[in-house]
C-alpha cells in the first residue's frame, strides 16, 4: 500500500469527500494518517464539521480501533516562508521578500512555484520520521487539484528541476519527483457515472501514464441505487397503464379508475421511470468504459441524506470493506 | 419575500427591474422550490445594453453548458454572440458538436438564424494568447528572446493562474474588436472562483512591487557596477534569490522580466481596463450552481465577493433542479405503499425479487395474510400481475427517492435564499443525460428561460 495517496477527480465528483473517507479508512486500527488540503477551500473542515483549519497539522478525527486522522490545510504563502526557514534559515530575508512582493510573486504570479510548495510539503510529511526513526504518518492522503490539472501539478517539480539546473531548489525538486514517481505514491481518480467525468478520467489516466506517474484506483462516487433493474425496465415498455393503476390502488393509493387518485399517479410515475431508464442506460455505458481501463474499480453509494459526518464514516467503512486500506 | 430593489451592489444595473420579478404569480405557488425572486434570462439576453455575460461558479455545476446555452439562445433571438470558453476539457467544443475550437472565434453552424443572429464560439488557448501578446507588443528580436526563454515557456504553458490572466486578456481583446454585440464568458475551472477576479489586481500589485525592480536591477545596470545603487536590503535580496533559485534560473527570470518589462505597462493598463469593464453596466454576472451544499456554498461566497467588488450580479442559475409531477405523494406514503405491495406478494414466493432487493425487513414483518389474487398467482412467479406489482413497488420507491432528493434540494436552496434573499434565481430542470448538440443546448436554454422544474 502506497504511503502517499493522491485523490483527484473532476470538479463536483466529491474528491474531497473520498479523500477524507480514505484517510479515515487508512487510519483504522491504530494507524495515523495525514489528510492534506492544497487548494485552500476548507473543504476538510466543513466535512469534519470543525472550524477552519489553520496551517498546522491538527488531529481532526479518531478512527475505529484507535487510529487518528490529522489534517493540514496548506497555505502556500506560509508554506513558502516555512520552506525558506527550513532550508535556508532566511528568517529576516523571508520578511524582506514578503515586503518586496516576492512571496506574492512566488505564490500567485508564478503559480508553478505554488505547486512546488504544495507537493513539496506533502512529500516532506511522507518522509518525516520521529526520533526513533519511525514514520510520523503511516499514510498521507492528499485532496489534490482536479483531474484536468493533476498531471501538471504533480509533475511541476520535473519542470522546476529543468529550469533550476543546480542549487537547492533543483535538489529539492528532484527529491520530490523521486517520491511521486515511485510506488510510494498512488494517484486515485474519483468520477461519477456520467459522460464528462468519465471522459476526463480516461484522459487523466492517459496523461498520468504518459508522465509515468503511478495511477492507483478509480473510485466511482455517488452511485445511485438500482431501484429498477433491467427486467423492470423491459416490462415498463409494455405494461398497460391500467394495470399499474390497479396495482397502485391495491397498495392503498386510491381509485384506479380514470381520474382516481391512483390513476392520476400513473403518468408522473412512468415519466420518472422513463428518466431513470435513460440514465440507467447511460450509466451502464459509462461503467463499461471505466471497466475497460483495466484498473481496480470501486463504487461508493449516493447517500440519500446528503453528506454528513455519519455518512463520511459510512463511506470509510465501505472503502475498507472493498479493500482500499 | 418582497424584493428590495435598492440593493447596493446592483444599483449600477439599469435593467434591474426588468430582469427580476416578484414570484407572486399564481401558478407558481405550488412549486416545490419557489425562489424569493425569479431571474428572467430573456430580457437580459435581449437587452442590447447587455454586452458581456460572465458565468461563474465552482467546478462541475454545468457552467460551460450554461454559457453555451445562453449564447445560443441570445443568437437565436437575433444577437451577434461570441462564447468564450476556457475549460481545457473542451466541453463546449463537444457540446457544440465541434471537434476542436482554437484561439479564434469560429462561427457555429446549424443555429436558427431567422432573427438575424449569429453564434461564434472559441476556446481559449492560453499559450497562444500569451504568445500573441508578446508578438503584438514587442519588437521581433525581443519577442523571439521572450518566446525562447525557459521561464516564459514554463509560465505560459499554463500553471494554475495563467489561465485567469489570459482569460481576462482575451475578454478584453474580444470586447475591443467590437465585432459582437454580446460576449458570453465561461470562467476557468478554478478551485477558487475568486482567481478570475483577482488576476488583474494581483498582476497589478506585482507590477507595482519592488520585486520587479530588484530583479531588473542587475540586468539593467549591469552586474557589479550597479550594486552600489542598491540598498543593503536589496543586495541581500538578490543574494537570497540567487541562493534560492540557483544562478541560472535567476538569470532566466531576470532575462524574462527584463524582456517583458516594456510590455508590462501595457499588461497593466489592459488588466485594469478589463476589470473596469466587468464593473460596467453592460456586464452581467451569473453565478451558476447546482442545488448541492458545496456548490451553493461556493455560490454564496461568490455572490458576496461580487458585491464587495461592485460587480453587477444578475442572478443565480441553479442547474439540475428536480421536480415531480406527483409531488403530492410523499416519500413516506410511497414507501409504505411499496412495502404493502411487496409484503402481500412475498409470502409464498422464495425468489421475491422486490423483497430481496429493496426491503429486507419485510421478511420479518410479513405475515401470511393470503389475499385472493395472490392465491391466483401462486406457483407462477412470472404471472403478469405479480410482475406489475413488483414494477409498481419499484416505481413507488423511485418516487420516494425523487421526493427525498427534492426535499434535500429545497433545504439547500432555502439556506441560500435565506442568506441572499436579494439574488434572483433561475432554475433549470435536470436532464437525465448529458448535452451533446445544439438541440440539447436549446433545450437547456428553454428550461433556463422557462425557469421551472420539469413537469410532465
Amino acid at each position: 500500500m502506497s504511503r502517499l495517496q493522491v485523490v483527484s477527480g473532476k470538479g463536483g465528483t466529491g474528491k474531497t469527500t473520498v479523500a477524507a473517507a480514505l484517510a479515515l479508512a487508512l487510519a483504522t486500527e491504530g494507524k495515523r494518517t495525514l489528510l492534506v488540503e492544497v487548494e485552500g477551500r476548507q473543504g476538510i473542515a466543513q466535512l469534519f464539521e470543525t472550524e477552519a483549519l489553520p496551517y498546522e497539522e491538527r488531529k481532526i478525527a479518531v478512527a475505529p480501533g484507535g487510529g487518528e486522522v490529522y489534517a493540514l490545510a496548506i497555505d502556500p504563502e506560509l508554506a513558502l516562508l516555512d520552506y525558506l526557514q527550513m532550508f535556508y534559515k532566511l528568517g529576516g530575508a523571508g520578511r524582506a521578500l514578503k515586503k518586496l512582493g516576492a512571496i506574492d510573486f512566488a505564490t500567485t504570479v508564478a503559480p508553478g512555484l505554488r505547486d512546488v510548495l504544495l507537493t513539496g510539503k506533502a512529500c516532506e510529511a511522507v518522509r518525516r520520521k520521529d526520533r526513533s526513526g519511525r514514520f510520523v504518518y503511516d499514510y498521507v492522503v492528499m485532496d489534490a487539484p482536479p483531474t484536468g490539472r493533476i498531471t501538471r501539478f504533480l509533475n511541476v517539480n520535473d519542470e522546476v528541476a529543468g529550469l533550476a539546473k543546480i542549487g537547492p531548489i533543483h535538489n529539492q525538486a528532484q527529491a520530490v519527483m523521486r517520491v511521486l514517481k515511485s510506488p510510494e505514491t498512488a494517484v486515485h481518480l474519483v468520477t461519477l457515472l456520467e459522460e464528462m467525468p468519465v471522459q476526463e478520467t480516461v484522459d487523466g489516466i492517459a496523461e498520468l501514464r504518459g508522465a509515468r506517474l503511478p495511477v492507483g484506483r478509480i473510485i466511482v462516487n455517488m452511485v445511485r441505487p438500482e431501484t429498477l433493474d433491467g427486467d423492470d425496465l423491459e416490462l415498463l415498455r409494455t405494461v398497460p397503464r391500467a394495470a399499474v393503476a390497479r396495482s397502485l390502488s391495491a397498495a392503498g393509493l386510491g381509485g384506479a379508475r380514470r381520474g382516481g387518485h391512483a390513476e392520476r399517479l400513473v403518468d408522473p410515475l412512468l415519466q420518472q421511470a422513463e428518466e431513470y431508464g435513460e440514465r440507467y442506460a447511460l450509466e451502464h455505458e459509462q461503467r463499461s468504459e471505466l471497466t475497460g481501463l483495466g484498473l481496480p474499480l470501486h463504487e461508493l453509494p449516493l447517500l440519500a441524506e446528503g453528506m454528513d459526518l455519519a455518512g463520511l464514516y459510512a463511506l470509510a467503512t465501505e472503502l475498507r470493506e472493498q479493500g482500499l486500506s | 419575500m418582497s424584493p428590495d430593489p435598492a440593493r447596493a451592489h446592483d444599483a449600477t444595473r439599469p435593467q434591474d427591474t426588468a430582469r427580476a420579478q416578484d414570484t407572486a404569480r399564481p401558478h407558481e405557488t405550488a412549486r416545490p422550490l419557489a425562489p424569493a425572486r425569479v431571474l428572467d434570462v430573456d430580457p437580459l439576453l435581449e437587452d442590447p445594453r447587455t454586452r458581456i455575460v460572465v458565468c461563474c461558479g465552482s467546478g462541475g455545476v454545468g457552467k460551460t453548458t450554461t454559457a453555451a446555452a445562453l449564447g445560443l439562445r441570445a443568437a437565436e433571438r437575433g444577437r451577434k454572440v461570441v462564447v468564450l470558453t476556457i475549460d481545457p476539457a473542451r466541453r463546449l467544443a463537444q457540446s457544440m458538436g465541434i471537434d476542436s475550437l482554437d484561439n479564434v472565434p469560429r462561427r457555429v453552424k446549424g443555429i436558427d438564424d431567422s432573427s438575424g443572429g449569429e453564434l461564434h464560439a472559441m476556446m481559449l488557448d492560453m499559450k497562444r494568447t500569451f504568445d500573441e501578446i508578446v508578438e503584438a507588443h514587442a519588437d521581433p528580436e525581443r519577442a523571439a528572446a521572450i518566446l525562447g526563454n525557459p521561464f516564459y515557456q514554463s509560465l505560459s504553458a499554463g500553471f494554475a493562474g495563467t489561465q485567469e490572466y489570459m482569460a481576462m486578456e482575451k475578454l478584453g481583446q474580444l470586447r475591443a474588436r467590437d465585432e459582437w454585440d454580446l460576449i458570453v464568458v465561461d470562467t476557468p475551472p478554478s478551485r477558487s472562483a475568486l482567481d478570475f477576479l483577482d488576476a488583474p489586481k494581483r498582476l497589478g500589485s506585482f507590477l507595482d512591487g519592488k520585486l520587479i525592480r530588484v530583479l531588473l536591477a542587475p540586468a539593467k545596470v549591469g552586474g557589479r557596477a550597479g550594486m552600489k545603487f542598491l540598498n543593503v536590503g536589496m543586495s541581500m535580496m538578490t543574494g537570497a534569490l540567487g541562493k534560492l533559485l540557483g544562478g541560472q534560473l535567476l538569470k532566466d527570470v531576470q532575462t524574462f522580466v527584463a524582456a517583458m518589462d516594456s510590455m508590462f505597462g501595457g499588461f497593466r493598463t489592459r488588466a485594469d481596463a478589463t476589470y473596469k469593464l466587468l464593473q460596467a453596466p453592460g456586464t452581467a454576472f451569473l453565478v451558476v450552481a447546482a442545488p448541492e451544499r458545496d456548490a451553493l456554498r461556493e455560490a454564496a461566497y461568490f455572490v458576496e465577493r461580487l458585491a464587495a467588488e461592485d460587480m453587477p450580479l444578475a442572478g443565480l442559475v441553479l442547474n439540475r433542479v428536480h421536480g415531480s409531477g406527483a409531488d403530492r405523494l410523499s416519500a413516506e406514503r410511497a414507501l409504505a405503499a411499496a412495502e404493502n405491495l411487496e409484503e402481500s406478494r412475498i409470502v409464498d414466493h422464495d425468489g421475491g425479487k422486490a423483497g430481496l432487493r429493496n426491503s429486507p425487513d419485510t421478511y420479518g414483518s410479513s405475515d401470511p395474510h393470503t389475499s385472493d389474487d395472490q392465491a391466483l398467482d401462486e406457483g407462477s412467479p412470472t404471472a403478469p400481475e405479480r410482475s406489475v406489482d413488483q414494477l409498481t413497488a419499484g416505481l413507488l420507491r423511485l418516487h420516494a427517492e425523487r421526493m427525498q432528493l427534492l426535499s434535500r434540494e429545497q433545504r439547500t436552496r432555502d439556506r441560500f435564499t435565506a442568506l441572499h434573499p436579494e439574488v434572483a434565481v433561475a432554475e433549470v430542470a435536470a436532464l437525465p443525460g448529458d448535452v451533446h448538440d445544439l438541440a440539447g443546448l436549446r433545450n437547456i436554454g428553454d428550461r433556463l428561460a422557462d425557469n421551472r422544474p420539469e413537469l410532465p
